[in-house]
């Protein structure tokens, strides 16, 4: 029997149809059709597919649809503000801190994740927090100075709203 | 599969009694999820228990003991600044779990009842002397973590039962525990080997309590009496500390597997346990001051 489920999703009421087995990254995916969200692994070890459940920072392959019920859910296609990217983004295109792009969705929720948590993060800091999110392509030193970078701006940019 | 998310502690042991054999408990699900990806037969009915208060909480009663609900996630523990500083052991093994997606949802009940000889949290909970709140269809019964695991991903409860909280004892004054494991790399890898010490010094820094535990090198989690029975009485002191190292590798019974070679874990295991000994010997005297 399929089941009813109502969440928020990047701030808007969504509601799907799933089975009890579904994972997140299915119904994402293939239901509602959020392939921003990456599936790498399936087993929760290379973060492609993290997302945003209830503000803490997930593999939506090891999450079951069904879970979600009044859950909040951000992904990857919350980043962007319309048209205007999110610094992360921008940060990444910037630096080329991508080749293949399959782990930068994941890359970018997780980054952001560090950043509302941590607005000055260490190098050291960014690395261990991003151990969780495999990129086969770069080396990740990109993604670090990316992630670096976008921090910088974000707090200059905060920093001059406020004064 | 059915899926069931009760509320109350109750329809717990009912929907596992129900299912006869064929229910399953989901906390985090990190390694279930991991596992039916991999193709394991699915349960009838799996169980979530995550909404349910008593095993999504922490408790600090004023004996000083703790009460963590065995859903709470690895992030979840580690931001309560109390329990990190009364456990700092415990917490730093959970803390090792994975990656900051896994300590978004794995907790310590998971990481128990999935029964790995490699789990991170084990040694630390068995060497601080935690017991376990079970509940099932018959009844309640506390026992304690040592008594959990009967055999790697076995454990001794009954299919109607499942672990509520895991309760951490009052501690004396100048009291400790620490974790470390190695892995081949820094981060996101499974335990080689893994020691936890758990000691209380007198006011002159000698060990008056002392419980030592490993993982990864015997089917099951260990407690080694035998190594406690060497740093009782000492300071920690250098020669002490040597005898110690070849007592916990003495103790050992690995395997040899791609993570490690038998002499090289029985090695292993005896270097962590003597620098865990002397962090928590640190933390301890600091404790004190």
């Amino acid at each position: 029997m399929k089941q009813h489920i109502c969440t928020h999703i990047n701030g808007e009421a969504t509601e799907f149809l799933c089975d009890a087995a579904d994972t997140l990254l299915q119904v994402l995916r293939d239901n509602l059709r959020l392939t921003g969200t990456k599936e790498g692994c399936g087993t929760g070890d290379c973060g492609a597919c993290s997302v945003m459940l209830n503000d803490r920072l997930v593999c939506s392959c090891l999450v079951l649809a069904v879970e979600a019920q009044h859950s909040q859910i951000e992904t990857v296609e919350g980043l962007a503000n319309g048209d205007s990217l999110h610094p992360l983004q921008q940060a990444f295109l910037d630096h080329a801190a991508l080749q293949c792009g399959i782990c930068t969705p994941g890359l970018l929720v997780a980054a952001k994740a560090l950043l509302d948590h941590n607005p000055s993060p260490s190098e050291s800091e960014v690395r261990f927090w991003i151990a969780g999110n495999l990129c086969r392509c770069t080396g990740y030193d990109k993604i670090v100075r990316a992630i670096l970078a976008a921090a910088d701006n974000m707090r200059t940019t905060h920093d001059g709203a406020q004064s | 599969m059915q899926y069931q998310a009760p509320t109350d502690l109750a329809d717990v042991a009912a929907l596992l009694a129900s299912a006869d054999g064929k229910g399953r408990v989901m906390a985090g699900g990190t390694d279930l999820l991991a596992r039916f990806a991999a193709g394991m037969p699915k349960p009838d009915v799996l169980v979530d228990i995550k909404h349910i208060a008593e095993l999504m909480d922490i408790e600090q009663a004023s004996d000083g003991s703790f009460t963590v609900g065995a859903a709470v996630c690895g992030a979840a523990i580690s931001e309560h600044a109390a329990l990190c500083s009364a456990w700092p052991g415990v917490t730093e093994a959970m803390d090792l779990i994975g990656s900051v997606q896994i300590q978004g949802r794995a907790s310590l009940g998971g990481n128990l009842c999935n029964a790995s000889p490699a789990a991170d949290a084990v040694p630390a909970l068995i060497a601080a002397g935690a017991i376990c709140r079970i509940l099932g269809s018959q009844g309640e019964r506390q026992v304690s973590v040592a008594d959990i695991i009967c055999s790697p991903g076995k454990t001794c409860l009954d299919s109607d039962e499942f672990v509520v909280s895991l309760y951490l004892p009052p501690r004396p004054p100048r009291s400790a525990d620490a974790y470390l494991r190695l892995i081949p790399r820094s981060e996101m890898d499974i335990a080689v080997a893994g020691a936890a010490v758990n000691l209380t010094l007198d006011s002159a820094d000698v060990v008056v309590a002392a419980t030592i535990a490993l993982g990864a090198v015997s089917p099951v989690p260990l407690l080694v009496p035998r190594a406690a029975d060497v740093i009782l009485g000492s300071k920690l002191e250098a020669d002490v500390m040597t005898r110690f190292k070849s007592v916990v590798s003495a103790s050992c019974r690995p395997i040899n597997d791609k993570r490690g070679t038998i002499d090289y874990r029985n090695h292993v295991a005896g270097v962590l346990a003597a620098r865990a000994a002397l962090i928590a010997g640190k933390r301890a005297a600091r404790e004190g001051l």
